[in-house]
């Protein structure tokens, strides 16, 4: 039988229980460990599954050997870590953002690549169907010339004046941009290019007292397009968080969720099945089925590139290291104009 | 169970294939009356069967029920719980503790048990009870003979290997309720097998079933074959893809395939509901 991937998890919160199921559910991983400081979810892995459990991560790495290692710990602890199981020859997947830092992040990414170490951040966005159509459009110029962009999400993470967590707390990686438009700020800089500059930023709090709830502004990449960053997830009439990108070219419009891609053009082009007028299209014609689903096949299409990754000794093209760092310099831009 | 069951999706907006028209639908069934209205419509073609998830909003519907016992003489309703964005969206922002404590009843925390949730995260099936009788408490007086897991929580605990979970919940939904447990699983294949080896006979599957192979972990070839050993009572949903599969070719495909004992549609027009129940029906 093949050699399977010995794979660790560091932090088990929201999405690092959702890495674990889909890990588990991976005929090509070995779960070897999972390491938690909380007695609540380390207490319910220990006693009903068959996973060891650790509270300390170095300990794990050192007895249970993994080959690759999940860090789903809050972001102000990324950075140690990350620096850490680079330095035991691990390759990682992070979740995001990378670091509170895009110069640390920008010199994990050169670590992990002078290593030969594959490093994937968690921005899944990138396996959907409908936004990799997206970024095949914009890349054949489909729209022609782009002259501007909107790039939103919202959704109803706070509603509501409550107890803070480290999601509150701005020095640890909480709030709004950090979370909700780090995502939208990542799927710009891969699909549309690099972010330059920032301006006009508006970042309100709604419900927060410490931390941001809304972020708003404008973007101003490489290329000289510009368009509008405008993120929410303060917003109660969304039932979860939705994430859309409108792209004008002087030849057609096209809105893109993760649902739906809707392509309008003032001209039909040469290659392309789409027509003339607005064209729709479904995820479900776009999306490659996974061998074990769990909240989207997104979520399982990253984790599997991973280890696609390590098995074939590649370093990858999706959401490395040093693609986050752009997005952590971008986030710092909108952080520091405020 | 009934050949046809009604589903819930279109009256809360869940739509896999459009935001933009579940934004239309959550419109459109503002008021508790249109889904009333819908239900009936249902119900009048024979289909006497509302499958739903533990929406705080079902609680209006169940009242309505109990208020007209006449009118919903045999009727069924099967829950399917948790409505997991509620606790998802809890534990992002309060994270895992913060959300349990916003949603475990509140005695709890009180007087009767000192330190309950250093108590209770040592007894997790404990725990799960309580969330269960939390979840049912609204369906109270209406007939309920299949109480359902959703898939995020069925696949969740099959990815972590949990399964003594799964048996803890079939077990109880049977002591408490006196009714049979239900699993929704976007991963057939490999829950059939986890279930058949916790010695769980005839588990009641509902699954993503469609001729795209849209949301059917490890390939429709292999549900069919999973399918067809009658190991399971099986109902089939997204049948129509969340609707991009043509709907004549998606019915089609779905009364093709032997071993399927109920198959979960929704809709919102009257046409619609009729056509769909008459098609299925021939």
């Amino acid at each position: 039988m093949e050699h399977k991937i010995r794979l660790g998890l560091i932090g088990l919160g929201k999405m690092g229980i959702s890495h674990l199921a889909i890990a588990g559910g991976n005929e090509n991983i070995e779960v070897v460990g999972v390491c938690d400081t909380s007695k609540l979810v380390a207490g319910f892995i220990e006693k009903q599954t068959p996973f060891k459990v650790y509270d300390d991560f170095r300990l794990m790495v050192k007895e249970s050997k993994p080959d690759a290692v999940i860090v789903s710990v809050p972001t102000k602890y990324h950075s140690e870590i990350i620096e850490e199981l680079l330095d035991s020859h691990i390759h990682v997947f992070s979740e995001k953002p990378l670091t509170l830092d895009a110069a640390i992040s920008q010199r994990l990414a050169e670590k992990a690549e002078l290593l030969g170490l594959v490093n994937q951040v968690g921005y899944h966005n990138h396996f959907i169907g409908t936004f990799e159509e997206m970024c095949r459009l914009i890349d054949k110029k489909v729209m022609g010339d782009l002259y501007h962009f909107t790039a939103e999400a919202y959704g109803p993470v706070v509603t509501k004046e409550k107890d803070s967590t480290w999601r509150s707390k701005p020095e640890e990686g909480g709030g709004c941009l950090y979370d909700y438009a780090s995502h939208v700020i990542d799927l710009v800089n891969y699909a549309l290019g690099e972010i330059k500059q920032v301006s006009g930023i508006q970042l309100k709090k709604i419900y927060s007292k410490d931390v941001e709830d809304a972020v708003y502004g404008t973007l101003h990449l490489n290329s000289g397009l510009s368009g509008i960053l405008s993120v929410n997830w303060s917003d109660e009439a969304y039932r979860k968080m939705s994430t859309k990108i409108t792209v004008q070219g002087k030849n057609g419009k096209l809105i893109v969720d993760a649902t739906e891609l809707k392509l309008y053009l003032n001209g039909a082009v040469k290659g392309e099945t789409y027509e003339r007028g607005w064209n729709t299209v479904s995820i479900g014609m776009l999306q490659d089925q996974v061998d074990f689903y769990l909240r989207g096949e997104e979520y399982t299409a990253q984790l599997d590139y991973f280890v696609d990754c390590i098995k074939k000794k590649k370093t990858g093209e999706h959401n490395r290291f040093r693609d986050a760092a752009k997005t952590d310099h971008a986030i710092e831009m909108i952080r520091k104009s405020k | 169970m009934e050949r046809i069951l009604f589903g819930d999706n279109q009256f809360f907006g869940v739509n896999h294939a459009s935001d933009e028209k579940s934004r239309e639908q959550l419109i459109k069934f503002k008021k508790d009356e249109t889904i009333i209205k819908t239900l009936d419509i249902a119900k009048a073609a024979g289909v006497n069967t509302f499958m739903c998830t533990t929406y705080d909003r079902i609680a209006n519907i169940c009242e309505h029920i109990r208020n007209h016992p006449e009118k919903y003489v045999g009727y069924k309703i099967y829950p399917c719980m948790p409505y997991a964005h509620k606790y998802a969206n809890a534990v992002t922002e309060l994270g895992i503790l913060g959300a349990l404590k916003a949603y475990m009843p509140r005695n709890i925390f009180t007087t009767a048990l000192k330190g309950g949730m250093a108590y209770l995260s040592e007894d997790h099936e404990k725990m799960m009870e309580l969330l269960i009788d939390a979840e049912m408490k609204m369906f109270h007086g209406v007939d309920t003979p299949v109480i359902f897991l959703q898939n995020v929580v069925t696949d969740l605990l099959l990815g972590m290997k949990a399964y003594g979970m799964l048996a803890a919940f079939h077990g109880y939904v049977k002591k408490k309720y006196k009714a049979e447990a239900g699993f929704i699983t976007m991963n057939l294949p490999l829950l059939s097998s986890v279930l058949e080896n916790l010695g769980i006979e005839q588990p009641i599957i509902c699954a993503s079933i469609n001729k795209e192979g849209f949301r059917m972990s490890g390939g429709r070839s292999l549900y069919e074959k999973v399918i067809a050993e009658k190991k399971n009572k099986v109902i089939a949903m997204q049948i129509f893809g969340g609707g991009f599969i043509n709907a004549d070719d998606a019915i089609e495909y779905i009364k093709s395939i032997e071993g399927i004992d109920s198959i979960l549609f929704g809709a919102s027009t009257s046409d619609n509901i009729n056509r769909t129940i008459q098609q299925l029906n021939i």
